[in-house]
């Protein structure tokens, strides 16, 4: 009884420890980033923006069909472009994670779904659930008391 | 705990108004979510219909009826309503209400008798489709179309009025709720993950049943309809095919109908009634929530394309990689899983009854993957609730005062720990599920051995799905 209770308190520990751990940041220095991002066809291309904490960011959007508008989640930006023209947007990206980008201006059918991705440094929301997927894997493989049943 | 202990609660769920009000004016939201489709703004986040439907309704559903209420939305889903009056000639009590009534009750039940109107023909569900084959078949149907309906209100509309038109057609044809049982798409999984819920109806004492000869919960009486489920309530041991309609508590001439509040997944463990039918559905559900993240959270715009291209070769090709990937792909390697533990474990059971046994483990894990789907585009979309109050067909009224509501996304910091946490304790259920089944007919050691493979299929699919939403 009492190896199974250090076992779950350490397993526990370790939940604590994957889940709020402080994580060292990219050393890197923080840099001017400009992309320019297509908008066009429920889509944005490039969908996928990397940058480093601190960076400072600059979006130019240009729609190519009808107006399309980007959010950044977490950091609540956004702005619109119209048909043919750019639209500007710059910020520091001093929050770390991966961010949704969705479009802000309904643009037809699919404007719902208009999705991107804009990631700041590690995405450390990930790697601790993965991490804390797989404690919970060990702790139901070698912790758990298996449940009453029948010896056939 | 029994919630019928409780007087208020009882007489709430007893009484026919309640249900009725709510069913009459989720009627009224149904109706006018047609109307808008039809006659509104084409504009999907404009119109009511796209609004409350994929949104609202959504969010309702998937975030709190199924998880908590289980099969709680059926009790009052508005579909099957219109038929069913039709069907019992009464839009509340049977008419034997209205001949025990005297005076002035007489004359306002009497307003209620459609009894005119048609002549049901009642025949019974044929027996080779008494299983929920077809449902998966619906919900496959609904699926493949899914980026049409979700999107054209012309579209959504459409699909709701077909749901109202083959619930009556079912209803006039067949005797109780055939639609609801057998056919309807949203049914199949809300009773598949109403097994989750902590709440179930069941019978008190089994033996008070065994000695009630007229069996009224059935059969019916004065007091209320045979269950329009087609369920035995002394038989019931699972939530899935029970509607909480409450008619068993109304016909139940000996108090015996208890509401019990239970621990969550509490149907899981109920080994006799596992079938491959649900195992299916487990399956279709599962990779559904994986397609959708892909294709409508993803950032790749050819997909989402390609799903809404209805007809074009890119559509073919996404709707047989679906068909594919559910129907074949995830249950194959399923197997392939338990063909391992069986291996690993040594065990004599039959590889076929394992198979739908451990699917059940996938219920938790469906579930989750569904919550944390909806968490990514729920709460982000959830101001053009308000707008499309305001403004349910897009024609520039102002009812409420919030029709100049813009977009604004709410939470959206908040949703990916929430999904994260949400995926996680899916996987957790999801595998201690897997081993609680493992063990029902092995013994401890080999148990292990025996789920370990199901819990690493688990534990892969919780990974790709937190890699399609949070990544």
């Amino acid at each position: 009884m009492k190896r199974i209770v250090v076992s779950w308190a350490v397993l526990g520990a370790a939940a604590l420890l994957v889940a709020f751990a402080p994580l060292p940041q990219s050393a890197r220095a923080p840099t001017e980033r400009l992309f320019r991002v297509e908008a066009g066809d429920f889509a944005y291309s490039p969908a996928v923006l990397h940058v480093n904490p601190g960076d400072e960011v600059t979006i130019q959007l240009v729609s190519t069909d009808v107006v399309h508008g980007l959010y950044v989640d977490g950091y609540d930006l956004r702005m619109s472009a119209d048909p043919g023209q750019s639209a500007t947007l710059t910020f520091t990206a001093d929050q770390p994670g991966s961010f949704r980008l969705r479009c802000s201006v309904t643009c037809g059918a699919l404007h719902p779904f208009m999705t991107g991705k804009l990631q700041v440094g590690s995405n450390f929301l990930l790697w601790r659930g993965v991490g804390l997927a797989f404690l919970a894997l060990f702790g139901l493989l070698f912790f758990r008391q298996p449940s009453p049943n029948t010896d056939h | 705990m029994n919630i019928l202990r409780y007087p208020l609660i009882k007489s709430l769920l007893k009484n026919r108004w309640p249900q009725f009000t709510i069913m009459v004016v989720a009627l009224a939201g149904f109706l006018v979510a047609i109307l808008s489709g039809l006659f509104g703004t084409p504009v999907g986040s404009r119109n009511f219909g796209i609004v409350f439907v994929w949104i609202a309704w959504w969010a309702l559903l998937m975030l709190v009826a199924v998880p908590f209420l289980g099969r709680g939305w059926c009790s009052i889903c508005p579909i099957p309503a219109p038929g069913e009056w039709l069907q019992r000639g009464n839009l509340l009590g049977p008419d034997d209400i209205n001949h025990r009534d005297h005076g002035e009750n007489k004359k306002k039940n009497s307003v209620f008798s459609v009894r005119s109107v048609v002549k049901p023909h009642n025949r019974r569900w044929p027996n080779r489709f008494r299983n929920i084959w077809l449902q998966n078949g619906t919900f496959l149907l609904v699926a493949l179309f899914s980026t049409v309906i979700l999107t054209q209100p012309k579209v959504t509309a459409i699909v709701l009025a077909a749901f109202l038109f083959v619930a009556v057609g079912a209803s006039l044809v067949f005797e109780r709720r055939a639609f609801c049982r057998y056919l309807c798409p949203v049914g199949g999984f809300i009773g598949l993950y109403s097994q989750l819920a902590p709440v179930e109806v069941r019978v008190v004492d089994t033996a008070v049943c065994k000695a009630h000869t007229e069996k009224t919960c059935y059969t019916g009486s004065a007091d209320g309809y045979g269950c329009p489920w087609d369920v035995f309530p002394p038989g019931m041991v699972k939530n899935t095919y029970c509607g909480t309609c409450m008619e068993c508590l109304r016909t139940c001439p000996h108090d015996n109908i208890a509401i019990n509040i239970r621990s969550f997944g509490a149907d899981l463990s109920v080994e006799r009634v596992r079938k491959m039918d649900e195992a299916y559905k487990a399956f279709i559900m599962l990779g559904a929530a994986a397609v959708y993240s892909t294709v409508l959270l993803g950032p790749w715009g050819t997909l989402k394309l390609a799903a809404y291209s209805v007809g074009s070769l890119p559509w073919l090709a996404y709707a047989a990689s679906f068909l594919t990937l559910i129907l074949l792909a995830l249950p194959g390697l399923f197997w392939l899983m338990i063909w391992t533990g069986i291996q690993l474990s040594g065990s004599a059971l039959p590889t076929k009854k394992l198979f739908i046994a451990q699917s059940y483990a996938l219920v938790p894990l469906g579930l989750s993957a569904w919550v944390a789907f909806s968490l990514s585009f729920v709460f982000a979309n959830f101001s053009y609730v308000l707008a499309a109050l305001s403004d349910p067909f897009g024609w520039g009224w102002n009812l409420i005062g919030t029709a100049g509501i813009g977009w604004t996304p709410w939470l959206t910091s908040l949703t990916p720990f929430l999904q994260v946490g949400v995926l996680l304790g899916g996987f957790l259920w999801a595998a201690i599920t897997s081993r609680k089944i493992a063990s029902e007919n092995t013994i401890n050691t080999l148990a292990m051995k025996l789920s370990a493979p199901v819990i690493i299929f688990c534990l892969t699919f919780t990974l790709i799905l937190m890699g399609l939403l949070v990544a």
